[in-house]
């Protein structure tokens, strides 16, 4: 069933954000602290769990993936709420904190991918999927 | 006329969706045939949603981005927190778990380093336009974390409204770069498989400038950043009040 599929999400996700709730409250933080990592890790959880028993249906694959596929979008209205005026209005010291933190973020970035033991790359992790279960489709975007 | 903007406002969501869709397509359209590929249909529609919103707070003076236009209403609940951590949690599907585990350790490094690394930044800024109280030094220096985390932090030690303001503008200003210089410098930092992606998302923390600049780069790599991004506001919201405000004071004094 589809609905099983919608309901094991928002199950994952609402554990997850009452997690964050608890745990911001515990560290005495006026914030969630991670409840979305926390129900991703969840719903990992609970596919690994379904796979195994053999539960994992069509249904309940389409019911998650079709919230997934509609991820982008949904970045797309929030962007278009944002108080983008105020960001771009508020003068000099907005414009050069905000351009040097993400500089300084972005060579960070650089350095700690490069140090590191270089990793597979998506589409090699794709090409090597696709070696294995010769059937599995493109992922529809 | 009447009726028609009645019929989009009783169905605000539907009229969300169908607006979206139209953008999104229109982006795919350009991305294919003006650009030949080389800006992502998805980053073009994410600079036509930022664009709206700038326009939109021209126009109604609001600071809600298209949403205070009533017809556009939907677009709230469509990319409103809720719907938002829907989905990104829905992306947690496709992680591949052996990937995950392997990015671990440098993740947690990548996360105290992205916390840590633009409050300095952001902090040594405001000392630079003159604020001198560590109040003020600190507030700021959170909102060049997150925008969620510098308000946190304003309130917690007090800071003034204009203060406030500057560290969430700081913020939001971060998150609308990382959007869109993500698919630019994606190459040059090496953002092509799920380790650099999670090390990118610990370290630019901001859930929607992670989220929105992953899927302007490459969708796939989205649930590895969010991963790291979701823990990086709570983190943030956790030690700038409270160490970093104490070190800051330590610093400066008063």
């Amino acid at each position: 069933m589809t609905i099983s599929g919608v309901a094991l999400l928002a199950i994952c996700t609402l554990l997850g954000g009452f997690l964050g709730d608890l745990l911001g409250s515990a560290l005495g933080v006026k914030a969630n602290v991670g409840g979305v990592g926390i129900a991703m890790l969840l719903l990992i959880a609970a596919r690994l769990w379904l796979t195994r028993r053999g539960l994992m249906t069509a249904g309940v694959k389409f019911g998650v993936e079709f919230w997934g596929a509609l991820y982008i979008p949904i970045v797309v209205a929030m962007a278009a709420q944002q108080n983008v005026l105020v960001a771009a209005r508020s003068g000099p010291l907005v414009l050069i904190a905000g351009v040097a933190a993400v500089l300084v973020c972005f060579a960070t970035v650089a350095l700690i991918s490069r140090v590191g033991k270089k990793g597979e790359t998506m589409d090699e992790i794709e090409a090597k999927a696709r070696a294995r279960t010769p059937s599995a489709g493109e992922p529809t975007v | 006329m009447e009726i028609l903007k009645h019929a989009l406002s009783a169905n605000a969501l539907l009229t969300a969706f169908a607006v979206v869709g139209l953008v999104m397509w229109l982006s795919n359209a350009i991305s294919k045939r003006l650009l030949f590929g080389r800006v992502h249909g998805s980053a073009i529609a994410i600079v036509i949603g930022l664009a709206a919103a700038f326009t939109a707070g021209l126009w109604t003076g609001g600071d809600k981005g298209v949403v205070d236009i009533p017809v556009f209403a939907g677009i709230g609940l469509m990319g409103g927190a809720m719907l938002r951590d829907f989905a990104i949690v829905a992306t947690a599907f496709e992680v591949d778990v052996v990937q995950a585990r392997k990015a671990g350790a440098v993740g947690a490094l990548a996360l105290a380093l992205g916390t840590i690394l633009p409050f300095i930044v952001g902090s040594l800024i405001a000392v630079a336009f003159g604020y001198t109280d560590a109040v003020s030094i600190t507030t700021i220096g959170a909102g060049a974390v997150t925008y969620i985390v510098g308000p946190v932090t304003g309130a917690a030690l007090g800071a003034s409204s204009a203060v406030m303001a500057l560290s969430i503008a700081t913020g939001v200003f971060k998150a609308v770069l990382v959007m869109v210089g993500t698919p630019i410098v994606a190459k040059a930092i090496g953002l092509d498989n799920p380790r650099s992606a999670m090390v990118f998302g610990g370290l630019m923390g901001t859930v929607s400038g992670v989220s929105g600049g992953l899927a302007a780069t490459d969708r796939r790599l989205v649930p590895y950043g969010a991963l790291t991004a979701t823990f990086h506001t709570g983190l943030g919201c956790l030690v700038a009040p409270s160490i970093l405000y104490l070190i800051v004071r330590g610093i400066v004094g008063g």
